[in-house]
């Protein structure tokens, strides 16, 4: 810890060098993504994407794991397509309900002293089922605001890329500077020793749910406001990908160690990935087995530069 | 032996009795006119769930953060490449079955590779590994759909007095799992391991060796449970393993395995996967949507595993 990078700064730095490693891998496979258009392109997607990768984030902060993220995410998008352009009021209360259930849950898994993977397992099928129930078909419509705000055409920097910065920085302040984030870490740290300091550990996890499925919320307008409509299976694929961009970006499942700056570019990291592949022009067979190569080698890296450390 | 202890205190009582409920509620809703063939079927499908339910326990045992995710892939790859193998003939339905299990044993340890030598958290290393498993299988299938051998498909569809053979070769594997988790060092060995980690290395427990063949007995019963749901449903489909992620580890939860690792039984198992297969085929009775279908089993499982917990103040 004395000589060179602190312990701090190096779980932060080997994110960043695989994403900015694999950005010049893009760029040097194909030199038109270097600018506004491709950078846009390249990262569009990211920012679903990081947003769930946060809420998955708070959740593995208190020593949880949340399984149902994708089908919340999707259940998200789900309303925002159908309620939020024809009956904003209706739509608002919907998701303000999903969110109350989120805390719910945090305080279910809490007094009960549940696995957050079964109980997560079991909400998982009720969101899909929620989502069947207002969305039966693909469908739906994006609200005209949100359309605008996520293919908005800000100068010189592309859109994902500052929305990227704005989420990292909000979540940073508020898991990694406030009192309610270290509490929050706290808990997933030492549990015990929050509640002797008189700290009521119900309400911390009960918030930090709420706080995650807020982001999970957000993940989905977000969604829905890229892609124009939404279905069921919209994002079941972000269970998956939040909790690697967690873990790509230095975050530990125990101990509250996590990361918000590095979640958010380990979410971007994966999300390049998909599009490193595609320029190499793999056959679509194997699309996700590169997928899981990537990671391997990305936390091969990590491992070898954390032992320089040791 | 089971019998001299009460039984209410076994934590695998709760997924039996929640599967007793499910299966009355069944049955009378019908009239009790379906009781036989609902028992065929639910026997088939939970000795499918009971397959990789049982290997996805004894990594569950190991502890906190061990979990199988690759098992819906090995299942892919394995019933795809033995059929493949098998060519519809019915000489080489043993080899095929060879030919399984050498790929449970690679993708186990491939796993325990990645884990071990890589320092990967077991979630993401499986991960990763599911999706390189994935593609090969998605490579070596070519969208064809080969049929299993005649004898292997009358086999795995077949009966022995009213009981199906699936079921059978459930059991019998349960009956080896529960040897080696109950009356074997290895089960010892697992149960400290994921009781404690570091007091079981102090013990002189060979910690590397167990957690090593734990991951490859995974794979292994994953493969066996693919060669047998592909000869079963007439051929390999890419996505027949996608169910098998949740399940597998949803059964070891309902089951009343703990969680964070250390204990685990296998008659909970069985409980678990019936319940599971009786709660789908109950609400399709009741003729609900799929919707509401969706919701009523997330519900019902998240009311099983509160009725089963103990409130906080339990903990020791």
């Amino acid at each position: 810890m004395k000589k060179g990078l602190s312990a701090k700064t190096m779980r932060l730095m080997i994110p960043v060098v695989s994403l900015v490693v694999l950005l010049v891998a893009v760029f040097w496979l194909q030199p038109r993504a270097m600018s506004y258009m491709g950078m846009n392109l390249l990262f569009n997607l990211a920012v679903p994407i990081a947003l769930a990768t946060i809420a998955q984030m708070v959740i593995i902060a208190v020593n949880d794991l949340d399984l149902s993220i994708g089908t919340f995410v999707s259940f998200a998008a789900c309303v925002t397509a159908v309620y939020l352009p024809t009956d904003p009021l209706t739509g608002i209360l919907i998701l303000a309900l999903a969110i109350g259930a989120y805390a719910l849950m945090g305080v279910i898994i809490h007094l009960r002293d549940l696995p957050s993977i079964v109980v997560t397992l079991g909400m998982s099928f009720v969101w899909g089922g929620l989502a069947v129930l207002i969305l039966p078909a693909p469908g739906g419509t994006a609200p005209v605001w949100l359309r605008a705000l996520m293919t908005a055409a800000t100068p010189v920097i592309p859109f994902a890329i500052i929305a990227s910065i704005v989420i990292a920085l909000v979540a940073h302040l508020i898991v990694m500077r406030s009192t309610f984030g270290v509490a929050i870490r706290g808990v997933g740290g030492n549990a015990r020793s929050v509640a002797r300091a008189g700290w009521s550990v119900l309400k911390i996890k009960a918030m930090a749910y709420a706080l995650s499925g807020l982001f999970s919320v957000l993940a989905g307008m977000a969604l829905v406001g890229l892609t124009t409509s939404a279905d069921a299976n919209i994002a079941l694929r972000y269970t998956l990908l939040s909790i690697a961009g967690v873990i790509l970006g230095g975050g530990e499942f125990v101990g509250g160690r996590v990361s918000p700056l590095g979640a958010v570019v380990g979410a971007l990291t994966l999300t390049l990935a998909g599009s490193f592949l595609s320029f190499l022009r793999i056959s679509p067979d194997w699309q996700i087995g590169a997928q899981g190569a990537v990671l391997i080698i990305v936390l091969g890296l990590r491992l070898l530069l954390s032992r320089r450390e040791a | 032996m089971n019998a001299l202890k009460p039984v209410l205190s076994k934590p695998w009582i709760w997924s039996w009795l929640a599967a007793a409920l499910t299966f009355a509620a069944t049955a009378l809703f019908t009239g009790g006119s379906s009781a036989f063939g609902l028992s065929q079927a639910t026997l088939t499908f939970a000795a499918f769930s009971v397959m990789v339910g049982l290997g996805q326990m004894l990594v569950i045992t190991l502890g906190p953060g061990n979990v199988d995710l690759s098992v819906p892939a090995t299942i892919t790859l394995s019933g795809t490449l033995a059929l493949k193998f098998m060519e519809t003939e019915s000489s080489l339905i043993l080899p095929g079955l060879l030919v399984a299990i050498v790929i449970g044993l690679a993708v186990g340890m491939a796993n325990y590779a990645l884990i071990k030598l890589l320092r990967i958290p077991p979630i993401i290393a499986t991960l990763s590994m599911s999706f390189l498993v994935q593609s090969l299988a998605i490579w070596s299938n070519r969208g064809l759909r080969i049929k299993p051998p005649e004898a292997l498909a009358t086999f795995t569809t077949g009966t022995v007095f009213g009981v199906p053979n699936i079921a059978l070769a459930g059991l019998l594997l349960s009956f080896v799992i529960w040897w080696l988790l109950e009356r074997s060092i290895y089960g010892r060995w697992i149960s400290a391991i994921g009781q404690s980690p570091f007091a079981a290395r102090m013990a002189g427990i060979p910690v590397d060796g167990t957690r090593f063949v734990t991951y490859v007995l995974c794979a292994v019963l994953a493969a066996i449970c693919g060669y047998l749901l592909a000869s079963f449903s007439g051929g390999a489909a890419l996505n027949m393993g996608t169910e098998y992620l949740l399940m597998s580890i949803a059964v070891v939860v309902i089951g009343g395995c703990a969680v964070a690792g250390g204990n685990s039984n296998v008659p909970g198992i069985w409980g678990a996967s019936l319940f599971m297969f009786l709660v789908v085929s109950m609400l399709n009775t009741y003729g609900f949507g799929a919707g509401i279908r969706l919701m009523l089993t997330g519900l019902i499982i998240i009311a099983v595993i509160v009725a089963a917990s103990r409130p906080l103040n339990g903990r020791k």
